[in-house]
């Protein structure tokens, strides 16, 4: 049993602010190698781009595509390969490591819809997986559009419009 | 009854008659392994969904509990739960399947000591002979409900935490043989300004810190009181925050082994978890599996669970608000000293 003058407080409590706790938090946050990653990302990211080159080549060579035709089966190609290692659960593992090497190909944008359809098949095929499909690529296509507008005026303004 | 600001102290001293922990995969590869009632190979458990296997999860880890206890779910008088997912439908599920009279209470991650406290106080009161004490939680359902789907191809950063996919259940009686619940400080929210939901640990400890110091000063304890102090998932960057905060503020918690579950039930350097484990089953799974088998052993006299809890939500997060945080505290006594 405790002594009764307990009660009176003896531990002061802490006063920091947010201000200052939030400072104080970050010097004891681990250190982020951004030099580190950065590199990841330039390799893995440029290992998905040489993959999807050498797709296109095949496509070229065998199938005697011109490239710009050969481009279109080629990003098929590369968000079939995506959506397979997504389904076995091994692309999420890549990106831990990758970064933004693993999001920024045509690869990640293929693996936030298929992980977010198949994260949601147990709500439906209606609300679940066509609700939630495009829960994180949505911003994506939003803002690429809303982006391509911007250029298009641009092009019209300069007069360098497209072909 | 109550001592000082914010302490329950339980005369009668409510007995922990029985517990049991469930766990999956990750849990199981962890060094605490072999304390566990029951390790699931799979994440999925053979279930339909991520939330049916955090279900399954809590319905098992309840029913180990009573038969550890030696009762039956009829003389079980309450069921206190709570867990993580929207409406806390894992605990409501479980519930329904106990079929006994249902308290479901929300802390987030503080939910395992937040519902012994309040188990506790059930019996110590007088108004249960027995009542039951529970949480779950499951990587997968946190992953999806608070973050991104599973299999979305995301870099977290060191800061962020591994949430625990497991359950831990305990039957709290009048009398009976088992350590028993001696006091519970029962928190307030501390928030300290961190909007960033992957470092809750730097988020929690200011909260943890707070429950801690008004531990001491409504018993007179001290840390050198306790053969252990755990708080729940403050994990690789909260818990250094949270001695460093304690120290400053003259609690001399080197004198006792502090600890964190988050840091305990992972192997933090070898599986990939990041800063350590978070969730409502992180601090349930190593007090009842881990820290109460070490107690039965007679390593351990007393010790004092201090469960962290996030109170935020994927709404309050995007909508730039930061995380408020609460911590509530238990101690716990090995049994056999006239209880």
């Amino acid at each position: 049993m405790s002594s009764k003058e307990a009660t009176s407080g003896r531990y002061k409590k802490m006063s920091m602010s947010p201000k200052e706790y939030k400072t104080y938090a970050q010097s004891k946050e681990p250190p982020r190698s951004v030099f580190a990653n950065c590199v990841k990302a330039y390799v893995v990211g440029g290992l998905i781009c040489v993959l999807g080159q050498a797709v296109t080549e095949l496509f070229v060579h065998l199938m005697g595509m011109t490239p710009e035709q050969a481009s279109n089966p080629t990003v098929a190609v590369m968000i079939f390969i995506s959506v397979i290692l997504t389904c076995l659960g091994v692309y999420d593992k890549i990106a831990q490591f990758a970064g933004a090497g693993s999001a920024v190909p045509v690869t990640g944008f293929a693996n936030s819809m298929c992980s977010a359809a198949l994260e949601h098949r147990s709500e439906g095929l209606v609300l679940g997986v066509g609700g939630n499909m495009f829960k994180l690529a949505g911003s994506v296509i939003v803002f690429g559009t809303v982006a391509a507008f911007f250029v298009g005026i641009a092009h019209l303004i300069l007069g360098t419009g497209g072909q | 009854m109550l001592r000082g600001k914010q302490t329950w102290w339980f005369e009668s001293r409510p007995v922990i008659i029985g517990a049991a922990t469930v766990v999956g995969p990750d849990e199981g590869e962890g060094p605490l392994a072999a304390d566990f009632d029951l390790v699931h190979p799979e994440l999925d458990m053979q279930q339909k969904s991520w939330e049916k296997a955090e279900r399954l999860l809590l319905e098992q880890a309840s029913e180990f509990a009573l038969q550890h206890a030696g009762i039956d779910s009829s003389q079980l008088q309450f069921f206190v739960g709570g867990d993580l997912l929207n409406q806390i439908i894992s605990n409501s599920f479980a519930a329904r399947s106990l079929g006994v009279p249902y308290v479901g209470v929300f802390g987030a991650c503080s939910t395992s000591m937040e519902t012994l406290a309040l188990a506790s106080l059930m019996v110590d009161s007088g108004a249960a002979q027995y009542a039951m004490a529970a949480t779950c939680s499951h990587n997968c359902t946190a992953e999806k409900q608070f973050r991104y789907p599973t299999e979305y191809g995301s870099q977290k950063p060191p800061t962020a935490q591994y949430t625990v996919t497991g359950a831990g259940a305990a039957v709290i009686a009048s009398s009976g043989s088992g350590p028993y619940v001696e006091c519970a400080t029962v928190g307030k929210i501390v928030d300290l300004g961190i909007k960033d939901p992957f470092n809750m640990g730097a988020a929690m400890a200011p909260a943890a810190v707070d429950t801690i110091q008004s531990h001491f000063n409504d018993t007179g304890r001290t840390p050198g009181d306790y053969d252990i102090i755990v708080t729940g998932d403050l994990a690789g960057v909260g818990h250094p925050i949270a001695r460093d905060l304690l120290t400053r503020g003259g609690v001399p918690i080197d004198n006792t082994d502090f600890n964190d579950c988050g840091l305990m039930v992972y192997d933090v350097k070898k599986q990939k978890v990041q800063a350590g484990g978070s969730g409502c089953a992180c601090s349930a799974v190593v007090t009842y599996g881990h820290l109460l088998k070490r107690m039965r052993k007679g390593q351990l006299k007393r010790i004092l669970v201090v469960a962290t809890g996030a109170l935020l939500s994927p709404l309050s997060f995007q909508q730039g608000e930061s995380i408020p945080c609460i911590a509530h505290a238990v101690s716990i006594c090995a049994g056999g000293e006239g209880a």
